[in-house]
């Protein structure tokens, strides 16, 4: 079979993962008070991988995401175990929330919630799973 | 102004949903299957619009990630259906 030159949908990729993995961390921190979260995110995350493995093939992109998705899925679950175990420090039950104001430099006051944290574990489990999904499925023969 | 955006939001719905059924029929009918990957691919786009028609008609904004949400499935699975249907394969093993 003759190669084929993917030179329009090469470059595209380049332009719209960006604009996804954006999206993606907008979804992300969007999710306390508006539509998005963890999980929305980290399928937007894992749709940007997907589209650049469709583009460039599996070997490119193995090489510049050097990634092994089944432990980030294991760093995901420790982290949403860890903000669950964690407030035991505090005498508190498990997987109790809280959140406090901070003051930043350049955005002001602003809520942090010990909830993004946990999200932050969606996120990751959601991504590894999803590659995993998809490699393991994309690699059998 | 009400009653007009109303009306003209309830028109607008009617017509994406008479496109739709037409693009299902393409779909249902559609003699090859690159004639079935745009009917769907137009689909989504109607669905879209639908979307947007839907936030309009209940006042809200929330619906707008929906839409972006939308446009970015349909292209990447318009992508893959692409390339199933050009290569066999859709992310290539490079072996």
């Amino acid at each position: 079979m003759v190669k084929t030159n993917d030179l329009i949908l090469k470059t595209m990729t380049v332009l719209i993962s960006f604009i996804l993995f954006g999206f993606s961390v907008n979804l992300f921190f969007a999710g306390h008070n508006a539509p998005g979260g963890g999980f929305i995110g980290g399928l937007m995350t894992a749709a940007a991988i997907i589209l650049m493995y469709m583009a460039y093939g599996e070997r490119a992109i193995n090489k510049v995401l050097p990634i092994n998705y089944r432990t980030l899925l294991t760093i995901g679950l420790l982290i949403a175990i860890a903000t669950g175990v964690g407030s035991f420090l505090f005498g508190e039950p498990f997987l109790s929330q809280t959140y406090d104001y901070f003051n930043f430099p350049i955005f002001g006051k602003m809520e942090l919630a010990t909830a993004l944290l946990f999200d932050l574990g969606v996120y990751l489990t959601v991504i590894g799973v999803t590659m995993t999904i998809v490699l393991t499925i994309s690699s059998d023969r | 102004m009400n009653e007009i955006i109303e009306t003209v939001t309830a028109i607008c719905m009617v017509v994406i949903t008479i496109s739709i059924a037409l693009l299902l029929y393409r779909v249902v009918k559609g003699p090859t299957n690159p004639d079935r990957a745009v009917a769907l691919d137009a689909i989504g786009i109607n669905l879209m619009g639908m979307a947007g028609l839907v936030a309009i008609m209940i006042a809200t904004t929330r619906l707008n990630d929906v839409i972006l949400l939308i446009g970015i499935l349909l292209f990447i699975g318009t992508i893959a259906l692409a390339k199933y249907l050009e290569k066999g394969v859709i992310i290539d093993r490079d072996d």
